[in-house]
């Protein structure tokens, strides 16, 4: 494949809510920073490709308007998923592969303080058999909780692990938006939100927006001095219906890390897009990360979780800490739909 | 690195009607994708992606629908993907379906575009008041009608052009099985009398709204190569094409939008097309309202500016013209909004296969698959050939 | 289709051919910035026109990215509570929850200052009277009623001034047959101008701009 790296990558604040902002305004400052950073504007630019959905702004057509972000004049090359930006970045890749152009914008942002997240997400769900049910996300989740604390993979206090490194090294995150510092015991002695999940189980909801240029080869090293390059990038989905899947693992990410290529060297640092503090669990297991690899240094998406951006900014997020020389090699992953149901892995490396 | 040869191996459509109660949206998509895979001679397990395209999720009142019907089209353990760019987005559907191939990624791709706006209130899913936008005081008709009363008095085309292009429209669609709209009797005068609902747009001018879905099987070369040793013509991609800009800009031409010349001037460098009207043998570009017949052929080249009502009243776009627009019945006839682009690109690739039936014209080589979306801010365009590119 | 075998329990009940499941879903709404500036003029009756920049255009309503350079607008420029009608269509249909009287008119209004119109109604005149061309005026609310909504303009109505016979929509002016082909040659994104680079456009198309 062609080699297309990671040049640039930005993101705003994560807040619980950015009212004073409508979706583009909020937006502006994520797709200018990360052109501005590699001295690019859209002229510049091969293909602009976005995610977004309308059931968080509760409008329809609600990327119609976002798309003024960019400044799409005269007529750009563009696209849209209704998916995290970071199935926007594949599709961008795809784009590049065709060796027609050789830079991508990939942008990616939502509110979700407009609506009732929980009960927004429901709509989601089959819309017969489920959907009438109103299962909200929190309590799914806590449904694949308990199937993993019962098939005796993990304890409490593993996710209360999870939950207390992940905060803490958010308190590095200048963009994050939920950074403490206690300990497991600590965690452990709250209250119950939906058993057996705690409310510090959870991510955050946030309104935010993240953006990535992409370019190729030569481009690429021309612009930063140590580009994040894709070795490997693959996503896969499973059936909706908790009941046809064993929650305790996740298929679709093996097969994505597998197709990937994770296990063909050493893996530095991992971003795990895993709202909920059992999922990365689940997740290390499924990529095959051993215990030599840093997982969500950016504290993940338990410091801030920005829908259909979060897993955008997992690639930013490994891509950052390659180009600035921290790891050499990385994997980012994100997901969508509920319990993991889609997920999309990526490998990016450094040249020594 | 490099682009492979991609083509159409397999179409297939659903019946399409104002509601499809006797299907569910899983139900109405494996309609069309079943006709598709079987139309390629393949089963689901050949499938090695599935790319989705529709519009709104209000439409149906599913938040990402693809999520609950992955499983419905076979996408367990494989990538699926999903699409939305605007009423367009069954002709880029098509597009990113097409270059998952391209790039060497995959074999064989399906995919599939739908709408089934009797799920829910299509009007409603439109116009949620968000009380500090500008009203639309009529829907999408009421934002459409201004610009073809500029094109109207741009070009100065006579009255009559409109209720041409919808008499062709409607009668094209009389010969294909799946159309929604099948109006046997209808004929200039009835059209001429029909409700003037937005001036200058009259009811028997405008599209209906439909439940459907439409579903094409991709295939690399190797996989064309074998439909055609088998004596399945591939309807090979001789380019693709799609541009965006700003819906509401002071620089833009709302009637001849900049992006929508770009497209095509890209997607015919492509093809090696250098005479658009000479060299395309048919078009299918989407016409929800007649008079965008006349404004997308000074758009895509196929007429100088302010002269392409003379081609619809010459009669150079009926299905005996020697440009013929629309053979399947286009828009006007069947509007499953987000497979109405998917349509368009499915029917060129028909001709090229020479598959179309009662609407197929004769020896089509070159034909042009076109949609757009938005504000007429989006496009998406395909080229597709008997021959390999 | 395989057939599906129902168990025998089954076999008797009367097949589900649909169901309703109604959904709600409440939102709060934020306007925005440049949206909120332009409401907070119209509660003042003004009618706040925002820019980029002092070259770049002037956008009523602004909705927060000045759509060709992808930048706010923080300058604010009052224009005119006049205008031309640049097109209009004529509804004669119940839009739902319109609650308007047919026919009326809904129609592109530039006003005078402004570089792109507003859709907005046109009344105090038959429907079949509305020209391109026409000057119109707003009719605002009594001010009692006024609140941040363009709304609180109820519509717009003949001045009585001669018409602009001239009038072209915006892009029309930058260039007829901008987005066609003429003598066979298709426009170039230089056909117009960049207007982060300043470059494209010519005297002939966009040289108004």
């Amino acid at each position: 494949m062609r080699d297309i790296a990671v040049i640039s990558f930005a993101q705003t604040p994560a807040r619980r809510s950015v009212p004073e902002l409508n979706e583009v305004e909020m937006l502006m400052p994520a797709v200018h920073g990360a052109l501005e950073q590699v001295d690019m504007t859209i002229d510049d630019i091969g293909f602009t490709c976005s995610g977004s959905t309308d059931y968080l702004a509760g409008t329809a057509f609600s990327f119609v308007s976002t798309l003024d972000s960019v400044g799409p004049w005269p007529p750009i090359q563009e696209s849209h998923v209704e998916m995290d930006g970071a199935w926007a970045l594949y599709e961008a890749w795809v784009k590049l592969q065709l060796g027609e152009i050789d830079t991508a914008l990939v942008y990616a942002y939502a509110k979700s303080s407009p609506g009732d997240l929980p009960m927004v997400l429901t709509r989601q769900l089959d819309p017969i058999t489920v959907g009438p049910l109103w299962a909200d996300s929190v309590s799914l989740a806590a449904l694949q909780a308990r199937s993993l604390l019962d098939s005796g993979k993990a304890t409490e206090a593993d996710m209360a692990e999870v939950v207390a490194r992940s905060r803490k090294d958010a308190l590095g995150n200048p963009n994050a938006q939920l950074a403490w510092d206690r300990s497991a015991e600590d965690i452990l002695a709250e209250e119950y939100h939906i058993a057996p999940l705690r409310k510090s189980d959870c991510a955050p909801i946030t309104d935010g927006a993240a953006a990535i240029v992409l370019a190729a080869g030569d481009v690429a090293r021309s612009k930063v001095k140590r580009p994040a390059w894709i070795r490997g990038i693959d996503h896969r989905v499973e059936p909706i219906h908790l009941g046809l899947r064993d929650l305790t693992i996740s298929a679709s990410t093996s097969i994505a890390a597998g197709k990937a290529g994770v296990a063909d060297g050493k893996v530095d640092i991992a971003e795990l897009h895993a709202p909920f503090s059992h999922q990365e669990l689940i997740l290390k297991e499924a990529i095959g990360l051993g215990d030599d690899t840093t997982i969500n240094p950016s504290g993940g998406a338990l410091a801030a979780n920005a829908m259909m951006t979060a897993g955008l900014i997992r690639i930013g997020e490994v891509a950052t800490r390659i180009s600035n020389g921290e790891a050499d090699r990385g994997v980012a992953h994100a997901t969508s739909g509920p319990c993991l149901q889609q997920n999309l892995v990526t490998v990016l490396e450094g040249e020594n | 690195m490099g682009k492979e040869r991609v083509a159409v191996v397999g179409i297939g459509q659903t019946k399409h009607e104002a509601t499809r109660g006797d299907v569910s949206v899983a139900g109405l998509l494996r309609e069309a994708a079943g006709r598709a895979l079987a139309d390629a001679e393949m089963t689901w397990s050949d499938v090695d992606a599935v790319v989705i395209g529709k519009a709104p999720d209000f439409f149906e009142g599913v938040m990402m629908p693809e999520l609950f019907l992955a499983d419905a089209l076979g996408c367990t353990g494989k990538p699926m993907f999903r699409v939305h760019t605007a009423g367009s987005v069954g002709g880029s559907t098509a597009i990113v379906a097409s270059q998952l191939i391209s790039a060497g990624i995959h074999e064989r791709v399906l995919t599939v575009a739908f709408e089934k706006q009797s799920e829910s209130e299509a009007m409603w899913a439109l116009s949620l008041p968000i009380p500090f936008t500008p009203p639309l005081h009529a829907g999408a008709g009421g934002y459409f009608a201004p610009h073809v009363r500029s094109y109207i008095r741009r070009s100065k085309a006579p009255d009559h052009i409109g209720m041409l292009v919808a008499l062709k429209d409607r009668q094209n669609g009389l010969k294909n099985p799946y159309a929604h709209l099948h109006e046997p009797d209808i004929t200039f005068d009835s059209i001429k009398e029909s409700m003037m609902l937005w001036d200058p747009i009259r009811y028997a001018e405008t599209c209906p709204s439909s439940d459907g879905a439409c579903a094409l099987v991709l295939g690399s070369e190797k996989v064309a190569d074998e439909a055609a040793a088998q004596g399945r013509q591939p309807a090979w991609i001789q380019g693709t094409a799609m541009r965006s800009e700003p819906t509401l800009s002071a620089e833009r031409d709302t009637v001849l939008p900049l992006g929508g010349a770009l497209c095509a001037a890209d997607v015919y460098k492509q093809a090696g097309i250098t005479n658009p009207r000479k060299d395309v043998d048919a078009v299918e570009m989407y016409v929800p309202f007649s008079w965008f017949e006349p404004m997308w052929l000074e758009n895509l080249g196929f007429a100088e500016p302010g002269e392409g009502w003379k081609m619809t009243e010459a009669g150079a776009t009926a299905l005996d013209g020697d440009l013929p627009v629309n053979m399947s019945g286009g828009v006007l006839c069947t509007n499953p909004i987000g497979a109405s682009g998917m349509l368009r690109f499915g029917e060129a690739a028909m001709q090229v296969r020479g598959t179309a039936g009662d609407h197929q014209v004769d020896s089509v080589r070159k034909a042009v698959g076109h949609a757009y979306g938005g504000g007429s801010q989006f496009f998406a365009m395909w080229v597709v050939g008997k021959d390999k590119p | 289709m395989p057939e599906i075998q129902l168990p025998a329990s089954l076999q008797d009940v009367e097949a589900v051919r649909s169901v309703r499941t109604p959904a709600r879903l409440d939102y709060t709404f934020t306007p925005g910035d440049a949206t909120s500036r332009f409401l907070a003029g119209i509660t003042q009756k003004k009618i706040i026109g925002q820019q980029a920049n002092p070259d770049s255009r002037v956008y009523v309503p602004a909705r927060g990215a000045d759509p060709e350079l992808g930048a706010a607008t923080p300058i604010e420029v009052e224009v005119a509570q006049v205008g031309t009608v640049t097109s209009f269509c004529v509804v004669n249909l119940q839009f739902y929850g319109s609650g308007m009287e047919i026919p009326y008119t809904s129609a592109l209004i530039l006003l005078d200052g402004a570089d792109l119109s507003i859709m907005h109604l046109i009344q105090e005149i038959p429907a079949d009277q509305v020209r391109i061309g026409m000057r119109v005026e707003a009719v605002w609310r009594d001010d009692a009623d006024i609140e941040p909504t363009l709304e609180s303009i109820k519509w717009f109505r003949p001045t009585g001034e001669p018409d602009d016979v001239n009038v072209r929509i915006p892009g029309e002016i930058r260039g007829t047959g901008l987005g066609s082909w003429v003598g066979g040659v298709a426009p170039t994104e230089l056909t117009v101008r960049n207007p982060r680079t300043g470059e494209g456009g010519t005297a002939e198309f966009g040289g108004e701009g």
